[in-house]
C-alpha cells in the first residue's frame, strides 16, 4: 500500500470558496481565474492533491450545487449524463444497468461506497488518470464529451479528450458539461475487467470490451484499455484483426497480443512494470472477449469463478 | 465563511475558513470526536459520517459544502439514553477492540440495513470494504451487523 509521508490532516493553504448555481456562472469564475482555478466536484482526487500540495488552486469551484450538471438522460442519440451525477447514482441507475452495463460493470468497482457517494463521473474523467476506472466503458462505447467555455459549447470525442496524464482537451476557460454515450449495438455483449492494488483501488490496467457476433463471425469488436499508455486508448489493431473472424482459441491469443504490444512504459509507474501490465493485460482480453461471447449466448458468468 | 445546517438532529451555526475540513469542524468546534482521522486521503472509512443519510468521508469534504445539508455523526446515533441496535450488536459480539473504526463502522452499517434490511455475509462486506479495522479481523463484525439486522427486523 502506499505509505502516506505527508500531513493529510488539514489543508495547509487558503483559498477563496465559490458555489456558482448555474453552469454560466462557473464558465464566468472560471475565465476570470484561469489556471489560478480549480473546478470541485467530489473531491476524491482535488482534494488529496491539494492536501499533498500537488496543486495550490487560489480559487475553488465547488460545482455540486448547479443542478444541470447532475442526472442521466436517455436521448435518441443515447444517454446524456451530466458531469456532476455521482458515481453512486449511475450504479443505483436501472438504466445504466440495462443500456450501458459496460459503463455500469466499471463504476461498481470503483472505490468504497463512499467514495462513490462522493466521486462524479465528470471529475473520473477529468481527473484523467491513464487507468480511470470509468474511461475504458466510455471509450468502447464511443461516448463524447460535452464541453463548455466563454467561447460556448463544443461536443468532442472522448478519444480526443484525454492528451496525457492528468491532461485533458479542457482550455482553462473550459469545464466538461456532460458525456454523452450512444447505445450499444443489438445484441452486443461486452465486459469490464480491472486488476488493481485492493479491491476498492483504481486500477493498475483495465479493459473494456463490447463484442457483436454475426454467427459465430465478429461482427465488430472495440476493446478499450487502461493504464499501459499516457492515457487510456482505444486499441484499433487488435479491433481490426477481429473483424471477420471467429474467436478462436488462436484468434485470441493474437488479439491479446496485439493489445499487450500496447504497453507504453512511462517513467513514472508506481504501481507495476511494463512486464506486468504485458501480461496483465494479455490475460484481461482474453478473459474479458470470452466473457462478452458467453454473455452473447445468455449465459451469465459470474467473474468471481474466473 | 458563515454556514449554517443540521447536526444530529439539531440547526447549528458555525464560522469555517474555505479550508477547513468536515472532520476537524466536527471535531474541533463542536467536539464530536467519534469521527476519527486515519489516512486523510479516502482509504480508511476512519472519518465517516452520514451525509443527507449516505455515508461520506469528512477528511475529504470541506465545511462550507454541508451549508444547509444534514450531517450525523455515531453522537446522534443512540437516542435518550438508547443504544442504536447497532451500537448493542457490536458490544455484544466483540465487534469492538480498539475502537478507532468502530464509529466509521457503525455508521456505514447503519445506511446499509437501511438500504438492504437482510444483508448476506458477503453484501456486509462489499458494503464495508471502505471501512478498515486492524483489530478485529472483521468476523464479529459482520456477525454484529447480522444481529443487529435481524434485531431490527423484528
Ligand atoms: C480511496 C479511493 C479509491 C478510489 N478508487 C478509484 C477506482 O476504483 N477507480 C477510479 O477510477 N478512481 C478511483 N479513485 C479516484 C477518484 O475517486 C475518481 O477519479 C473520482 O471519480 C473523481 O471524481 P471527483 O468528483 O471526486 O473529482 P474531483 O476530485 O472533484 O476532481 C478531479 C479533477 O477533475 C476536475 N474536474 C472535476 N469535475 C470537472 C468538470 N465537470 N469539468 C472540468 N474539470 C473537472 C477537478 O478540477 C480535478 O482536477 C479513488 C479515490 C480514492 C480516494
Ligand atoms: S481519514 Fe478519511 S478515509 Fe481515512
Ligand atoms: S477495533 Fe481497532 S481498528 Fe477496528
Amino acid at each position: 500500500m502506499y505509505i502516506n509521508k505527508l500531513n493529510t490532516h488539514i489543508i495547509p493553504f487558503k483559498f477563496e470558496y465559490h458555489a456558482p448555481k448555474s453552469v454560466e456562472e462557473a464558465v464566468e469564475l472560471l475565465s476570470r481565474y484561469g489556471e489560478e482555478a480549480s473546478i470541485l466536484a467530489g473531491g476524491t482526487d482535488l482534494l488529496v492533491k491539494m492536501k499533498q500540495r500537488v496543486i495550490e488552486p487560489k480559487h475553488i469551484i465547488d460545482i455540486k450545487r448547479i443542478k444541470d450538471l447532475t442526472g442521466i438522460r436517455e436521448e435518441e442519440d443515447g444517454i446524456h449524463i451530466g458531469a456532476a451525477t455521482k458515481l453512486r447514482t449511475l450504479e443505483r441507475s436501472k438504466l445504466i444497468e440495462e443500456k450501458l452495463p459496460v459503463l455500469h460493470e466499471a463504476v461498481i468497482t470503483m472505490g468504497s461506497v463512499q467514495i462513490r457517494n462522493m466521486a462524479t463521473i465528470g471529475g473520473n474523467l477529468c481527473n484523467a488518470s491513464p487507468s480511470a476506472d470509468a474511461a475504458t466503458p466510455l471509450l468502447a462505447l464511443n461516448a463524447e464529451a460535452k464541453i463548455v467555455g466563454s467561447e460556448g459549447e463544443r461536443i468532442i470525442p472522448l478519444e480526443e479528450f484525454f492528451i496525457g496524464p492528468g491532461k485533458t482537451a479542457l482550455k482553462p476557460d473550459e469545464m466538461l458539461a456532460e458525456v454523452i454515450s450512444p447505445y450499444l449495438p443489438e445484441n452486443a455483449g461486452t465486459s469490464f475487467m480491472k486488476i488493481g492494488w485492493t479491491d476498492f483501488d483504481i486500477a493498475t490496467v483495465n479493459l473494456a470490451v463490447i463484442l457483436k457476433l454475426e454467427g459465430e463471425v465478429v461482427d465488430e469488436c472495440r476493446i478499450a484499455l487502461g493504464g499501459c499508455a499516457p492515457t487510456p486508448i482505444r486499441v484499433h489493431k487488435a479491433e481490426e484483426f477481429l473483424r471477420g473472424k471467429k474467436l478462436t482459441d488462436e484468434v485470441l491469443e493474437e488479439a491479446a497480443n496485439i493489445v499487450s504490444g500496447h504497453v507504453r512504459p512511462r517513467a513514472r509507474w508506481r504501481r507495476a512494470p511494463p512486464e506486468y501490465r504485458r501480461a496483465v493485460s494479455r490475460a484481461l482480453t482474453i478473459d474479458a472477449l470470452t466473457i462478452a461471447r458467453k454473455r452473447i449466448e445468455g449465459l451469465e458468468v459470474n467473474r468471481g469463478e474466473d | 465563511m458563515r454556514i449554517r445546517f443540521k447536526l444530529n438532529g439539531r440547526e447549528v451555526e458555525a464560522e469555517v475558513e474555505p479550508n477547513t475540513l468536515l472532520l476537524n469542524l466536527l471535531r474541533e468546534q463542536f467536539h464530536l470526536t467519534g469521527a476519527k482521522y486515519g489516512c486523510g486521503i479516502g482509504e480508511c472509512g476512519a472519518c465517516t459520517v452520514l451525509l443527507d443519510g449516505e455515508p461520506i468521508l469528512s477528511c475529504l469534504t470541506l465545511a462550507v459544502e454541508v451549508d444547509g445539508r444534514e450531517v450525523t455523526t455515531i453522537e446522534g446515533l443512540a437516542g435518550d439514553g438508547e443504544l442504536h441496535p447497532l451500537q448493542r450488536a457490536f458490544l455484544e459480539e466483540g465487534a469492538v477492540q480498539c475502537g478507532f473504526c468502530t464509529p466509521g463502522m457503525i455508521l456505514t452499517a447503519k445506511a446499509l440495513l437501511e438500504e438492504n434490511p437482510n444483508p448476506s455475509e458477503d453484501e456486509i462486506r462489499e458494503y464495508l470494504k471502505g471501512n478498515l479495522c486492524r483489530c478485529t479481523g472483521y468476523v464479529n463484525i459482520v456477525k454484529a451487523v447480522k444481529k443487529a439486522a435481524e434485531e431490527m427486523a423484528g
